[in-house]
């Protein structure tokens, strides 16, 4: 644990009809915290960071960012929330109508109201950072899975988001693009952003973040430092886990 | 002056004749399809468009009342020109008005009843068009911070724009062929003056070869116009690397691919 409290989670709980698949959630996420979310599919740990960012509505419980909680918030001050918490997809959805240098541009224009000049400024310093200044004019349709996700990355950090969120930002490229994706993300944990990336990425988990949190079955079995979730796991079900994942 | 016994020489006498009468005839179609189709599509986008507006449907909130009244009174307005023809409407519409003690002219009327015809099947078309973008793009967009309506206009609505065009295209053709059926009304549009041209002669089968022609043109150049427009919106295939730019590589992220990171990820580093 770093700083002060950016989100706090508490008895958070989503189902979709009677599929119950968010239980109970509690935890929080502190300023320049790296923490990564592990677990097999279906555990409901995307649903989580989709609640987060209010994209799923929780059924139950509060998020809380910075003591208030946003679910009692109107649909029209969702906007704004939503601006301080980035969030990096699977599937990049970058917006395929407008260039990489638009992408990374149109929500510091209309959501921020930032001046076209500091806007494009701000934009060219993070495609930097990611590497893809060189294809500011491309359009997404015409970059590789790595680089739209590259692209997607300088999009949030363009916002200068106070917690950016990551769902699985490698599970739909190819073997050899995860590399270049990972190598950003690492820099970022290095320079202190506060980062929650759901992944399956063990590697990733273990080297870089400084909270783990294992969920199965919609519900946190167990978290902590890696070095003691991945070294020495208390459940049973978190052993398991990642004996599956050592014998690959 | 007597007509001539040939088909060519007829059709040659009638172009020399009557030609003008039948490019004005030409010029009146193009104007009332042209007009109509472009209201019938600004039409048909806000009607589109109000209708993916998406409700809460457990809270109960005065927005939604009127959301959802409005959602109700255009999917009438849909159902109504879509499901009866344009000629009945034309009659219904220009003699209802004249019923009611309007007096507008013949052209206004003919712009407004294929402005509402065109506008009912667009609203369709544009609905259609939103619910083919991926739901990640609306994601994207929200994740940002933006709103329904700036989510819509920066990025829904052009990309649904430009998958909608070759049914504009589509709409704008059969606007073309369709405005002959307000010669019921009145108006003298292309095939009212074909068919006068036709009667003074006794002509029908040269003077329908020639209008044949006309609309074909018609058709066809626009059809060629609304390809190049599409063209143009799909922008370049090829784009220009910026590598000239100062603020490239500021970080130094990439200077070194493959170093920084020491485990099974090294393989994958190279930036291509």
């Amino acid at each position: 644990m770093n700083g002060e409290a950016v989100l706090e989670i508490r008895h958070l709980s989503k189902s979709f009809g009677k599929n119950e698949v968010l239980k109970d959630i509690n935890f929080s996420v502190h300023t320049g915290d790296v923490t990564c979310i592990i677990g097999a599919s279906g555990s409901g740990k995307s649903t989580l960071l989709r609640c987060i960012n209010l994209l799923e509505t929780p059924t139950s419980g509060e998020i809380l960012h910075r003591g208030e909680n946003i679910l009692t918030r109107t649909e029209v001050s969702v906007a704004p929330y939503r601006a301080k918490v980035g969030m990096v997809f699977q599937n990049f959805n970058l917006f395929n109508n407008m260039t990489v240098l638009d992408n990374c541009m149109v929500g510091m224009l209309k959501v921020l109201k930032k001046e076209r000049k500091a806007a494009r400024e701000t934009a060219l310093y993070y495609l930097g950072k990611v590497g893809m200044a060189p294809y500011i004019n491309a359009k997404p349709r015409q970059l590789s899975g790595g680089q739209k996700q590259r692209v997607a990355i300088a999009r949030a950090l363009a916002m200068e988001p106070e917690v950016l969120l990551f769902d699985e930002p490698t599970s739909a490229l190819d073997p050899q693009m995860v590399g270049e994706v990972l190598t950003v993300m690492r820099a970022l944990a290095k320079e202190g952003l506060t980062m929650l990336v759901v992944t399956h990425e063990m590697a990733f988990a273990r080297d870089v973040s400084s909270h783990v949190v294992y969920m199965a079955d919609g519900v946190i079995c167990e978290e902590g430092p890696p070095q003691e979730l991945f070294g020495n796991p208390k459940m049973q079900s978190t052993k398991d886990f990642l004996a599956r994942f050592r014998e690959q | 002056m007597s007509l001539p016994s040939g088909f060519l020489e007829r059709i040659l006498f009638i172009i020399q004749r009557y030609g003008m009468s039948i490019l004005r005839g030409a010029g009146s179609t193009l104007l009332i399809a042209v007009v109509s189709t472009a209201i019938g599509c600004v039409i048909g986008l806000l009607v589109g468009t109000v209708q993916t507006i998406p409700v809460d449907q457990k809270k109960w909130s005065v927005k939604r009342v009127l959301i959802t009244a409005i959602k109700g009174i255009l999917y009438a307005y849909v159902e109504v020109f879509r499901g009866t023809p344009m000629m009945v409407q034309a009659m219904f519409i220009y003699y209802g008005l004249l019923y009611a003690g309007l007096d507008i002219s013949i052209w206004l009327a003919a712009i407004i009843i294929v402005s509402i015809n065109t506008g009912a099947y667009m609203a369709e078309t544009t609905r259609g068009g939103i619910l083919s973008i991926d739901p990640g793009q609306a994601e994207g967009a929200k994740a940002i911070g933006m709103t329904h309506w700036q989510t819509m206009r920066s990025v829904i609505l052009p990309q649904a724009m430009r998958n909608i065009m070759p049914q504009i295209g589509n709409n704008l053709i059969i606007n073309i062929k369709d405005t002959c059926v307000l010669s019921v009304i009145g108006v003298v549009e292309l095939f009212f003056a074909s068919k006068s041209v036709a009667g003074t002669y006794y002509t029908y089968f040269e003077t329908f070869a020639i209008t044949m022609v006309v609309y074909l043109i018609l058709t066809v150049t626009f059809s060629r116009i609304l390809r190049a427009v599409e063209r143009k919106m799909d922008g370049p295939d090829s784009y220009d690397l910026a590598s000239t730019d100062t603020l490239a590589h500021t970080s130094g992220l990439y200077n070194y691919p493959g170093r920084g990171y020491t485990d099974e990820d090294a393989e994958g580093g190279d930036r291509k």
